[in-house]
């Protein structure tokens, strides 16, 4: 009990602070959205009206809590420009971030499952330094790069892919997927390399355990000892590793959404911080926080669940 | 056993890496003497020129406007028929200025931050930790697109927010090598001895934390570098007519299908140059495993 109270006043500090952060941030700084709303002809007195009617002439501190205290009753505001509600145009971009991260870690995992798995299984062979120069070389491609490379190649030179454009989900399943192979693609090329070097370190370890021999001295075959035996106890620093990376990843989805031109969350923030339309960035600052922080305590409570040795210390927290 | 029969020493990949950024290092510092045609000149005969393209009256940059000889574009031009080496060369400044000194600000209030919480323990330590999680549960890109388009791309706004993103990484390094260094036997006999908690820091701590900072620095450089190459993609970076590599990738996405070496050949030497960082950071890593492992 104590440690799940722990862990959410911890989770809504990190949340308050982040949020709040942001709200300073984008508010201190020089420029406002008044001046984008007025346009270049307005007069300083217009500028003034804007901001009245905004509440952007209130104190920051007021503002800050007045926009705490409706986002408490899941009301994030509306887009000052648009006068969309920041909930509605998030929820609507969500998914498609939402698949091109799932689709890019599948990838990844597809990548370094068998990779990782291989190279520790035979340490130092000819196939292990491949793999790992492999490594070395696609994680020192940065996602931009990557996602030119792969246009050349799949979509200019072989015309197998589209290069940008997006189509909606039940407009045409296939279409949608082939429209983010490019770039989940373009991430999980770089996501890889880390799942696999900690998998491979792990399964090195566990390798070596006397459990693992025993089924060896069982007779087993060797992809049953590994993927039955040696898999499971090896994926702990993966899964942690996963949940670190979705900081990383968001802003490789920004990147990405950009150059596919995938109207996503990504973009959606890179639009509002260009127009200084402020109520959408603190909503997807938010979102990504919680977003965050979600999926590190998730990982925290698999990684119990995982590893019964963990259990038996707090065996309540079950 | 074969883990000790294998040498500590660094092997073939690592010296290529040191070569290869020495080269980029000199060719940068020296920028301005070369006989190149200037960054910013534009040649509208030569536009997404092939390279070894030849120009019989190229004005190059420590000529007079008059001396007019014969230049082959050796790596070809870009869409405005600027001199890809000449804007690989300065492109290269801002690259490895930004790269090397943000990690900088990482290293060195990231390092401390660490070592003090790794240290003290108790509360200390809790308020360094949930702040660095703050900082890592922040979306980063969030704080480099306010900084550089509010207060301007300048390249000092930029070392400085990319700065201060490596600070939790850098913490967590050395406040793990803090902790496993705490109770190791010559910690526990300075403290016999009587030294303080200062003395303890700085004469037994601080110096085993640094060479495994350092190493994990060079990581976080080629991190850097990306890094800064992405915000220059996303038009945020060091503001034109001065190139980088990002910028230079960018700008040759245009003409991606008919001449691809505009943007191919920028992003060659970057990946270049952040393999070599990558592979020198993690060799010398496991040259100092093994030297601790021969002990």
């Amino acid at each position: 009990m104590t440690t799940i109270g722990k862990k959410l006043l911890r989770f809504s500090f990190v949340v308050l602070a982040v949020t709040a952060i942001t709200f300073l941030m984008v508010n201190i700084l020089p420029g406002d959205v008044s001046y984008i709303i007025g346009g270049e002809t307005a007069t300083s007195e217009d500028i003034q009206d804007i901001r009245k009617d905004l509440g952007l002439d209130r104190h920051i501190v007021v503002r800050y809590v007045a926009w705490m205290g409706r986002v408490v009753r899941g009301d994030l505001g509306e887009s000052y420009l648009s006068h969309e509600p920041v909930l509605d145009a998030i929820l609507r971009r969500l998914p498609v971030t939402l698949e091109l991260l799932i689709i890019s870690q599948f990838l990844a995992l597809l990548l370094a499952l068998p990779a990782g798995i291989i190279s520790a299984y035979r340490t130092n062979s000819f196939v292990d330094r491949l793999i790992s120069i492999g490594g070395f070389a696609t994680i020192s491609i940065p996602s931009f790069v990557m996602a030119l490379v792969t246009i050349y190649l799949f979509s200019i030179q072989l015309r197998w892919l589209p290069a940008t454009g997006y189509t909606p989900f039940f407009e045409g399943p296939w279409a949608n997927i082939k429209s983010f192979l490019l770039p989940a693609l373009s991430i999980a090329l770089i996501e890889w390399v880390v799942l696999m070097r900690v998998l491979r370190s792990d399964m090195i370890t566990t390798l070596q355990q006397n459990y693992i021999l025993m089924a060896k001295a069982k007779g087993l075959p060797p992809w049953k000892v590994l993927i039955q035996h040696a898999l499971r106890p090896s994926s702990l620093t993966l899964i942690t590793v996963f949940g670190i990376q979705i900081g990383r990843l968001l802003g490789e989805a920004v990147i990405v959404e950009t150059i596919f031109a995938l109207p996503g969350i990504g973009r959606l923030l890179i639009n509002a911080i260009y127009a200084r339309d402020y109520l959408i960035i603190q909503g997807c600052v938010l979102l990504i926080t919680i977003g965050y922080v979600t999926i590190n305590s998730v990982v925290d409570v698999l990684y119990v669940v995982l590893d019964p040795r963990i259990r038996t210390e707090t065996p309540n927290a079950g | 056993m074969p883990a000790n029969a294998v040498k500590a020493r660094l092997g073939v990949t690592f010296w290529l890496a040191v070569l290869w950024l020495a080269v980029v290092a000199v060719s940068a510092a020296t920028a301005d003497w070369w006989a190149l045609p200037a960054f910013d000149r534009m040649d509208w005969d030569n536009l997404s020129a092939l390279p070894g393209t030849q120009k019989s009256d190229a004005v190059l940059q420590n000529g007079g406007e008059l001396e007019q000889r014969k230049y082959i574009y050796r790596l070809g031009t870009d869409t405005m028929g600027r001199d890809i080496v000449s804007r690989l060369i300065h492109g290269a400044r801002i690259s490895l200025a930004v790269g090397l000194l943000s990690p900088l600000i990482g290293f060195f209030l990231g390092g401390l931050l660490g070592c003090l919480a790794g240290y003290f323990r108790g509360r200390f330590e809790y308020l360094i930790v949930a702040s660095m999680d703050i900082i890592l549960a922040f979306p980063g890109l969030v704080l480099l697109l306010v900084i550089t388009f509010y207060l301007g791309p300048t390249l000092k706004n930029l070392v400085m927010a990319l700065g201060f993103l490596t600070i939790p990484a850098f913490s967590r390094v050395a406040r793990a090598r803090t902790l496993a260094l705490s109770d190791l036997e010559f910690v526990q006999a300075a403290r016999l001895t009587g030294a303080g908690n200062l003395m303890i820091l700085v004469r037994e701590i601080i110096p085993n934390v640094l060479i495994p900072l350092s190493i994990y620095g060079l990581l976080v450089v080629a991190f850097m570098i990306m890094a800064e190459g992405a915000l220059s993609f996303l038009g945020l970076g060091v503001p034109a007519p001065t190139p980088s590599w990002g910028g230079m990738i960018a700008e040759g996405r245009e003409v991606l299908d008919e001449a691809p070496h505009v943007s191919m050949i920028p992003a060659g030497i970057m990946f270049l140059t952040v393999l070599s960082f990558n592979l020198i950071g993690d060799g010398l890593r496991n040259f100092a495993e093994r030297r601790t492992s021969q002990l």
